[in-house]
């Protein structure tokens, strides 16, 4: 399952902080709840669910943009593989 | 309840206190309006992508322009320059508002005949004049700038076979001050090349010099080149008439002034890079006055600017086709809008806004077309808002040169429309369609789609 790295702090106003590399990022609203989401260790299912209550956006666009979301999210180096035990 | 407004997630690497190449973070406001009319209902019953001309903008920056000239220089006259966009709505809101034509082929010249401009009334520019074209333009009376001796020669030639006594000026080339010097069009200033044609046309008396004219380049940022370039016209115009007593009727300055859109590599944008009609107006007019020009004879001033009176009414709309990215994590953001239908945006860095309210949150987008060329870059760098499939954008200041540039490649060229100063939209130039593409083309029988297939 992935998972958001532990370290990273995450601020209520959008702000990213990544101590390991010392990088700061800005993210918007939809962006923050789905870094939330993955902090609370929600499975991807349970997230496009949330998301698509809350936002006016069907299942199947959101996953394209959450797709290209957790892409940048691995590009930055911000996810962990938690092993299945 | 209702729910929110979906925006794509999107996360941003921050460098503190470092501006990013496109400097300081400034929002995007979103155009969402041209003249009161929503660029989504243009899409919706127009198509996309589309062209939008606004006549109120066309004729306000026309006024603008005549406006602050007439009221540094007694005798103004405009000649609407037929390449820069020849849609007959266009050139026609142009002589409306008093605009003689300025052409450089026999196909410009037939489209302001057709327009009903009187041939007095039209200017054949260019280098390429067939015999032909000439003939018509001597027998209508048009002001023939002459471009280069083998041209001066055939005038005279027709002129003695009978044709008439063409009415003449000649094209002139000359330092400026600016790079690169436009020495490929005309006669030189500065090494008597314009000398000599003046003497062979005035001593000739088959043909009636009429006018001066030079063209110094385009997209002039600076206004004193022009003042040069009036001062030497009118030291020419004082040595005409102190020499054969001829007084030249017109002066005509050319076009070159540079509109608001911003070059390619500029770290300042045009809309503060560019003069102002007023600093061209100043420049041109305080030559011409303080010229030995008698006061009596000050020649008409005729100004054949393009760019800076059209591009500001043309927009561009077009729609989202897809986000990706590249491999670097780029974000890529492809439009139906190729370059073929924006030739401009080989050099100029287009302003390209959404047409829909969108949040603070930009990222760094390279705006492809969706020709599937590599070449294909509307914009390499653009600070650029979230937008998604299906949304729609807006590309200002592209009335000159693309609906006279453009290319047709892969698909038709779109509509174009006119937003009248009531607001009503009046299709000017219909989408292409497969009819109209095949019109010109013939098979040869062997290759008939019947033969072609037993083959």
């Amino acid at each position: 399952m992935i998972r958001l790295k532990k370290n990273i702090a995450v601020s209520d106003t959008g702000f990213v902080f990544d101590p390991s590399t010392g990088e700061s990022f800005t993210v918007n609203e939809t962006g923050m709840k789905i870094i939330g989401y993955l902090k609370e260790g929600k499975s991807s299912e349970e997230i496009t669910s949330l998301i698509t209550q809350e936002y006016n956006i069907d299942p199947l666009s959101f996953e394209k943009y959450s797709q290209d979301f957790m892409d940048m999210l691995k590009q930055y180096d911000m996810l962990e593989y938690e092993k299945e035990v | 309840m209702e729910k929110k407004p979906f925006e794509r997630p999107l996360i941003k690497r921050l460098n503190a206190g470092m501006p990013s190449k496109f400097g300081m973070h400034t929002h995007i406001e979103a155009l969402t309006e041209i003249d009161g009319l929503k660029v989504e209902d243009l899409v919706a019953e127009h198509g996309s992508p589309l062209y939008v001309l606004s006549e109120r903008i066309l004729r306000k920056t026309y006024r603008d322009a005549y406006n602050v000239f007439s009221t540094r220089y007694p005798r103004v006259q405009f000649a609407w320059s037929y390449k820069t966009n020849y849609l007959d709505a266009v050139c026609n809101v142009f002589h409306q508002e008093g605009a003689w034509a300025e052409v450089v082929s026999g196909f410009e010249y037939e489209k302001a005949v057709r327009n009903g401009v009187p041939g007095s009334r039209i200017i054949f520019n260019g280098p390429d004049k067939q015999e032909e074209d000439l003939k018509l333009a001597i027998q209508n009376g048009s002001l023939i700038h002459i471009d280069h001796f083998d041209e001066l020669y055939l005038l005279l030639e027709l002129a003695e076979k009978g044709t008439g006594k063409p009415k003449v000026a000649i094209r002139i080339n000359m330092d400026t001050g600016i790079y690169p010097q436009w020495d490929r069009f005309g006669f030189n200033y500065e090494n008597g090349e314009a000398w000599e044609a003046l003497n062979r046309i005035l001593l000739s008396e088959k043909m009636e010099l009429v006018g001066l004219h030079t063209h110094i380049g385009t997209y002039i940022l600076t206004a004193d080149a022009y003042r040069i370039a009036a001062s030497k016209l009118a030291i020419l115009a004082t040595g005409i008439e102190r020499k054969y007593g001829k007084v030249i009727r017109y002066i005509d300055i050319g076009g070159g002034f540079a509109s608001k859109n911003t070059l390619k590599g500029a770290y300042i944008p045009g809309t503060d890079a560019a003069p102002s009609f007023e600093e061209y107006a100043d420049a041109v007019s305080s030559a011409l006055i303080k010229s030995d020009i008698k006061p009596e004879n000050l020649p008409l001033l005729v100004l054949e600017t393009g760019r800076a009176l059209v591009d500001d009414a043309g927009f561009l709309l077009g729609t989202v086709l897809a986000n990706k990215r590249l491999a670097d994590g780029r974000r890529a953001t492809i439009a139906d809008i190729g370059v073929n239908l924006l030739f401009t945006s080989f050099w100029y860095q287009h302003e390209v806004l959404p047409a829909q309210e969108v949040s603070q949150h930009t990222e760094d987008t390279t705006l492809y077309g969706p020709l599937c060329m590599n070449i294909d870059v509307i914009r390499d760098a653009i600070d650029f808002p979230l937008l998604k499939k299906g949304d729609h954008i807006v590309i200002k200041r592209i009335g000159a040169y693309n609906m006279t540039q453009w290319l047709q490649f892969i698909t038709y060229r779109p509509r174009v429309v006119m937003i009248d100063e009531s607001g009503k939209v009046h299709v000017i130039r219909e989408r292409e369609d497969l009819e109209h593409l095949i019109r010109l083309e013939r098979i040869p029988a062997h290759l008939k789609s019947d033969d072609a297939r037993k083959k």
